[in-house]
């Protein structure tokens, strides 16, 4: 009995957090294409519902009503676990996000390293997917996003290294609590562009949409994909997507503090300053999703170890020799 | 122990968004690289030669329409001067210069839509909807001069089908002032961009006597630095009396000639502007009855026109014995149309040089060594319309 009363607990507070994620996706891909089509001199979605806001619900219906087609050729077990992989792991990196001092799923001493293990892991869904679909076009998009998506995590790793060297924990929370003088972003502004740069690349977000490049490899890994299977795959990009806008607001931005400390923005709730720093993030990536063409592949591993990867290394040098110069090193 | 690698065979179209109509096109790929294209065409293959000999040749200009379908008057207009050259017919200097201003309205939409897919193509998908605003008011004036948005049928050999509707040629000058403001917005999102210039600068490389051994002509000659523009080196219509420039690239890759397209569209707005300054009145087609129709006015009270009119609508005027080879600039390049007359009044023979199937033979020359992302870049400044090419 004390078991299923816990279980239930623990079920109620997964979806606290699970619901809101969710809804917050379908939001967010209304509002994606909404930016979009104001940046193109469109209207974008505004039908359903007030300003369009249901579209990513009638959307999400069309699919699960949709036949799944699953080609002859490919490996079904494969083929189906593939979505099923990269939206689990899009929700559940959730778990360890803090939206404000005590409202987090689970406050693990390594959350930052659970992010970055679940990130890492989600590479494996397009892979799979691309892989089992037995088909050139998601092949060779599997395999470029592949090459891309281990790239980037590594100059993301070494971005974090400098924001760890500040904190001195890999507690999330701990994190957000050592930004209350000043923001990271002001310190370590450069590495808050190229963790920036990175996070795009690391969500397959244009101009590093190489994976599923419609103009060559027609939809990437998702091709073979219909129905609520390739709605999955949709979905667990966009969590991923805010995913990463969540991450870059806490490493850098402050997480849930308010900007400044003065009695007005008390009112705020914590949860509230979190969500407007993702939103403002996510607006970044919708407009640069608007204007820029797409990285060749070439150009963009490049980027990646030749560009990114040195000169955060060398920033990591520079923290930490600053912060040993002054004797700033945080002491635990 | 050596490893044997095999080639991957991918096709790229029939069905693929990127490939510019219903180009199917065989490549072989090691890794990204692409080691062999192998372009093959006739997917929209409509016989449109042979057709051509079955109609009169008033009949036969619609058919021009439907080659290149982003530009239709630039082709009529081929049609129309073979004709007038065999038939020696004087065109009226007016419908002279509506021809021309709706040439360079023809080569302003098939640049914007060029410039627009080819950033489509390398990923950039805002410029193609922003520059679709502006096809969208050029269609209409089409639509306004001959009732029809695309496949307009208006050029006639000696002359235009009619006179411009009220009001039009100042709409057309108001579109001109505003257009240069676009031109610039869709240079601020692609020109200085850094990604679109990784993309497209040193791709698809054509030196000048490559340029001219696979008979290329148009932009994709004059972005490899040779300055040949039909409308300089032998003027038909009124370009003689017009002043423009001809814009010539450098190095001969894509980028190079996504310039020279954008200054081509500056250049062509300012033709439009000198022949709406210079437009004179008077008629707009010959006035040689036995070519163009009488006013329908004219039907109900003279028996002459009412058989001429009879005549040119039952069996058509007949063309003297003759084979004449007429080319113009149309903006994909040098679009030229062999006529061979018997002295009846349908074409003996219509033979149609399309400057895009040229561009597209030497798809290979061109791919080789480059990646799988190159391809849509290389095909998008080729600027290919299958209409043309299939025929």
């Amino acid at each position: 009995m004390e078991y299923i009363v816990l279980l239930f607990s623990e079920i109620y507070k997964i979806l606290y957090v699970l619901i809101p994620v969710l809804v917050s996706v379908a939001m967010i891909v209304w509002l994606d294409r909404r930016i979009w089509a104001f940046v193109q001199k469109r209207r974008g979605p505004n039908v359903v519902g007030p300003f369009g806001l249901f579209q990513t619900l009638a959307d999400a219906l069309k699919y699960i009503f949709k036949e799944i087609i699953i080609p002859a050729s490919s490996n079904k077990i494969i083929f189906i676990l593939a979505p099923i992989v990269t939206m689990t792991l899009a929700l559940i990196a959730w778990a360890v996000i803090p939206f404000s001092e005590d409202y987090v799923l689970a406050d693990i001493n390594v959350g930052i390293l659970y992010i970055f293990a679940i990130s890492s892991l989600g590479v494996y869904g397009i892979i799979m997917g691309g892989w089992a679909s037995n088909s050139k076009y998601p092949f060779l998009g599997s395999v470029r996003s592949a090459a891309q998506m281990v790239s980037y995590e590594v100059s993301i790793g070494v971005i974090i290294i400098n924001v760890l060297l500040c904190v001195g924990s890999l507690n999330l929370s701990d994190i957000v609590l050592a930004q209350e003088k000043i923001w990271f972003v002001i310190p370590l502004f450069p590495m808050f562009v190229i963790f920036f740069i990175s996070s795009l690349a690391e969500t397959n977000r244009p101009p590093f949409d190489l994976p599923e490049a419609e103009a060559e490899l027609v939809a990437g890994y998702q091709t073979e994909y219909s129905g609520m299977m390739y709605a999955m795959f949709w979905l667990g990009e966009y969590a991923n997507i805010l995913l990463m806008c969540a991450l870059g607001s806490i490493l850098f931005l402050g997480g849930w503090l308010a900007p400044m400390d003065i009695p007005l923005f008390d009112i705020v709730p914590p949860p509230a300053w979190l969500i407007l720093k993702i939103l403002f993030l996510f607006v970044l990536f919708a407009l640069i999703k608007a204007i820029v063409p797409r990285y060749r592949y070439d150009q963009l591993m490049k980027l990646g170890w030749k560009v990114f990867l040195p000169f955060s290394l060398i920033w990591v040098v520079l923290t930490s020799g600053y912060l040993l110069y002054f004797d700033l090193l945080p002491v635990y | 122990m050596s490893k044997q690698t095999k080639t991957l065979n991918l096709n790229f179209g029939p069905q693929h968004p990127a490939a510019h109509g219903v180009l199917r096109l065989i490549l072989e790929l090691d890794g990204e690289v692409v080691e062999k294209a192998d372009p093959h065409i006739g997917l929209l293959h409509r016989g449109t030669e042979k057709l051509i000999e079955n109609k009169t040749y008033s009949q036969a200009i619609p058919y021009f329409d439907r080659l290149d379908y982003v530009a239709p008057m630039n082709q009529e207009h081929a049609f129309a001067l073979a004709i007038e050259k065999i038939l020696d017919i004087e065109v009226p200097i007016r419908g002279q210069y509506i021809r021309v201003i709706f040439c360079e309205i023809g080569r302003i939409l098939s640049h914007i839509l060029n410039i627009t897919t080819q950033a489509l193509d390398v990923g950039a998908l805002t410029p193609s909807l922003w520059g679709f605003e502006e096809r969208e008011k050029l269609m209409e004036f089409y639509e306004r001069v001959s009732g029809s948005r695309l496949h307009a049928n208006y050029f006639r050999p000696g002359g235009v089908h009619q006179d411009l509707p009220r009001g039009l040629d100042s709409d057309i000058l108001k579109f001109c002032n505003e257009f240069p403001k676009i031109i610039d917005d869709l240079e601020t999102l692609l020109t200085d961009n850094r990604i679109f210039k990784q993309r497209n600068v040193d791709i698809g490389i054509v030196s000048k006597d490559d340029a001219l051994d696979y008979s290329f002509s148009g932009v994709m000659m004059r972005g490899s630095g040779v300055p040949w523009d039909l409308r300089k080196s032998q003027p038909y219509d009124c370009y003689e009396q017009l002043s423009f420039k001809v814009p010539i690239g450098k190095n001969g890759d894509c980028y190079d000639r996504y310039l020279c397209r954008v200054e081509e569209m500056r250049e062509s707005v300012k033709i439009i502007k000198q022949c709406l300054e210079q437009l004179p009145k008077g008629p707009v087609k010959s006035q040689d009855n036995k070519i163009t129709p009488p006013p329908k006015k004219e039907i109900k009270e003279s028996m002459e026109a009412l058989i001429h009119h009879f005549k040119l609508f039952t069996e058509g005027y007949r063309v003297k014995k003759d084979e004449i080879y007429t080319a113009v600039e149309a903006p994909k390049g040098e679009f030229g149309v062999y006529l061979i007359s018997d002295g009846s009044s349908k074409p003996y023979k219509c033979k149609i040089r399309a400057p895009g199937f040229s561009h597209l033979q030497a798809m290979d020359y061109l791919i080789k060594g480059h990646m799988l992302a190159d391809v849509p870049a290389v095909l998008g400044s080729l600027d290919i319309v299958f209409g043309e090419i299939d025929r």
